[in-house]
């Protein structure tokens, strides 16, 4: 029998880009995966908690631990959404002891969508065709805060016809920081720009990253500016035939 | 306080000030990746982690670590004064001029007295202060204050220093940098000379042997502190460590991630006043340990890591949000990461309320800081206090209104659909919190997509079945 995995797509890429939960389907359904959406999640809470609302993101996060309390792997499209939950949800329930031991359950089988692949599925190649350069963006949560750096890089290595071009700046934030990017949105803006400046060195045409949500905010600034550069998240490179 | 929004565009919008930054910080970068890289310091997280822990053993005994510093200073000949304010400092400094006729006095850098804006305490009595560090010598001729903890001219290119030397000493208009530098050595030197009180900083006070450590590469620490008459060194209480040997970590620490140098050129270990057989070194040495708001961090178990900060700036160099901005749009002289914690915390959460969300959380800083201090984590903290200080004020409805709706339709998943099968759950909400106005003042707005991923799941599900 094949093994059951729970999608969680986060609410970015289920109100914006729902084409990274499709393609996350498509990619482990192609691997042998049972693929499993519980139709009452929502969100994993970050906004509130990065926004100095703890109670908010509590009530939030103990939504999101009854949606997945059965679930073995819960694979997530996003490395800042997987940090949230695998990371901070401990912080907000330092004072809750039962919800912090539910917690500290429930953070092993939080799997961003390109480790899962590596360190569970096994693969490198998944199979994907793609033809084109294309950079890779760190993403500031996945990179510093789940460590992941060369993963994703090794999934694109395999993609048949994909040239890996690295940027100077790959690990520097490219501004969004959730609210941070209404808040502050000149700094923000400014920071995505120094981003693409980077990029356009590289001679890519796609950024491939897996956060949807830096994706949003270097596309917007890529659109403002008329750029010949499109984003894509990873899975749906992977994804890609 | 509101964020300085036309001071921060301004810096924005100056490409020289913005390449001097950039190339300024990047070079910083570079030069500390080099030195503690896997090959050249294997043990560089060991040290890391081990500097943690003896600042947080030292802070939460500092106590008995500050009463054994004291007891060893006095022992070896010299004064140490407990100062509350930085007023209480200048204070000290002031009367002990007067009584020894001193007119004139010569600093090193130390931001600790830029802190309490020493020097402008002194000039309002009279009594002459000169930065002898070059950078900082700049600025003062500028009047401007650090725009950087460890490099505190480093928005300033050459050509901005030709022009200040011109304007304020006459000098010829020279942007040769040797040429600039040998133009100030040539001043100070006579001011080393002149003075009769020689007022440093501190890097480090060691407990164990009543010694205080200064670091530095120009040499004018050295001559600050042993040419004139009388020294006075100013730290905050939090400078103390507890062993000589500890520096074998803290300054294998502290050049290579401010500068990326494994030593500075200048590490000087001051023990006192001169001794009856020793040639060099003041006849009077004073230890000013000051307070100035510290003890009020420590009541907090969890911010009280704040004081373990030794200065090196890379939190700074790394700051996406920093490299922007630029040291002077923050309101404290402490600029920066370090300085968004700090600063808060010292002058209370109630002023400059926007300074804790001036962040992405992109985590840079905290991954560079020699002493791991959690400052993403903390920033969320003050950002807490912030939000709850401004619903104590009933100020910040409109937010606080935003996100308990956001949290009630996360938790209500029918209500979540229902506006998801609208396009708008997160295009109502989110621009709510921050107007979407904002977002798109700098961005092309993304397009709701026609179908959820729910919608899409709903409907594959039944096609399937």
């Amino acid at each position: 029998m094949s093994t059951r995995v729970s999608l969680f797509v986060t609410c970015i890429v289920d109100q914006v880009y729902p084409q990274v939960g499709i393609a996350i389907t498509e990619v482990l359904e192609r691997l042998g995966y049972q693929v499993d959406f519980p139709a009452t999640q929502t969100c994993c809470g970050q906004p509130a908690f990065n926004s100095g609302y703890p109670d908010q993101a509590r009530t939030i996060a103990r939504h999101f631990l009854d949606v997945f309390r059965d679930s073995e792997y819960i694979i997530v499209p996003s490395g800042s959404c997987a940090s949230m939950i695998s990371h901070h949800f401990a912080d907000i329930f330092e004072h809750h002891p039962a919800l912090l031991a539910e917690t500290h359950r429930l953070e092993p089988r939080v799997w961003e969508f390109s480790r899962f692949l590596l360190e569970v599925a096994g693969v490198e190649d998944v199979g994907a065709r793609f033809d084109g350069i294309v950079t890779y963006h760190d993403s500031c949560h996945a990179l510093r805060e789940l460590r992941i750096k060369a993963g994703p890089r090794k999934l694109l290595a395999k993609v048949q016809g994909l040239t890996l071009a690295e940027m100077d700046v790959a690990e520097e934030c490219c501004g969004f920081g959730g609210t941070f990017s209404v808040k502050f949105p000149e700094v923000s803006g400014a920071m995505a720009r120094t981003k693409i400046d980077s990029i356009q060195k590289t001679g890519a045409s796609t950024i491939v990253s897996i956060d949807s949500s830096c994706l949003m905010q270097l596309q917007g600034v890529i659109d403002r500016a008329g750029l010949p550069l499109r984003t894509l998240h990873l899975a749906e490179v992977l994804a890609s035939k | 306080m509101n964020a300085p929004e036309a001071d921060i565009q301004q810096s924005l919008g100056d490409p020289r000030l913005q390449l001097a930054i950039y190339t300024a910080t990047r070079r910083l970068i570079d030069h500390r990746a080099g030195v503690v890289s896997d090959e050249v310091l294997p043990y560089y997280q060991d040290l890391r982690n081990e500097a943690n822990a003896i600042k947080k053993h030292t802070i939460e005994n500092l106590d008995y670590y500050l009463e054994q510093l004291e007891s060893n200073v006095i022992a070896h000949g010299g004064h140490v004064v407990f100062c509350r304010t930085g007023q209480e400092a200048a204070d000290f400094v002031l009367d002990l001029a007067k009584k020894r006729g001193v007119h004139m006095l010569v600093k090193s850098k130390s931001m600790t007295s830029e802190e309490i804006h020493f020097n402008e305490r002194l000039e309002k009595h009279h009594l002459e202060a000169v930065e002898t560090d070059l950078g900082e010598y700049i600025l003062q001729l500028a009047h401007q204050r650090p725009y950087h903890i460890v490099a505190p001219a480093l928005h300033l290119t050459r050509y901005d220093v030709a022009d200040v030397f011109t304007k304020e000493l006459g000098a010829e208009n020279e942007v040769v940098i040797e040429k600039q530098t040998k133009f100030a050595r040539g001043v100070l030197r006579q001011k080393f000379l002149q003075a009769d009180i020689g007022v440093s900083g501190a890097n480090f006070l060691i407990a164990d042997s009543g010694a205080i450590v200064v670091v530095e590469n120009e040499g004018n620490a050295r001559l600050s502190t042993s040419a004139p008459r009388i020294h006075i060194a100013i730290a905050g209480i939090e400078k103390v460590i507890p062993r000589a040997q500890d520096l074998a970590v803290f300054l294998n620490l502290l050049g290579r991630s401010a500068t990326g140098q494994p030593l500075t050129v200048y590490t000087s270990f001051l023990s006192g006043p001169r001794r009856p057989t020793e040639i060099d070194g003041p006849d009077e040495f004073y230890l000013l340990l000051l307070d100035n708001g510290r003890t009020k961090l420590l009541q907090d178990p969890e911010k009280r890591q704040s004081l373990y900060c030794i200065r090196c700036g890379a939190c700074l160099n790394h700051c996406p949000v920093y490299r922007k901005i630029g040291g002077h749009n923050y309101p404290w002289v402490y600029s920066g990461p370090i300085g968004a914690i700090i600063t808060p915390q010292f002058h209370g959460v109630n002023e400059d309320t926007w300074l804790p969300f001036a962040s992405s959380l992109c985590g840079a800083c905290a991954e560079v800081c020699p002493v791991k201090i959690e400052i993403p984590k903390l920033l969320i903290k003050l950002r807490e206090e912030v939000v709850e200080v401004k619903r104590r004020q009933a100020a910040g409805d409109l937010e606080r209104f935003a996100f308990q709706l956001f949290a009630w339709i996360a938790t209500h998943p029918k209500i979540y659909l229902l506006l998801a099968s609208l396009g708008s759950f997160f295009f109502p909400i989110v621009p709510r919190i921050g107007p979407l106005k904002q977002w798109a003042s700098q961005r092309t707005v993304p397009e709701p997509a026609n179908q959820s991923f729910h919608q899409w799941w709903a409907s594959r599900s039944k096609g399937s079945s």
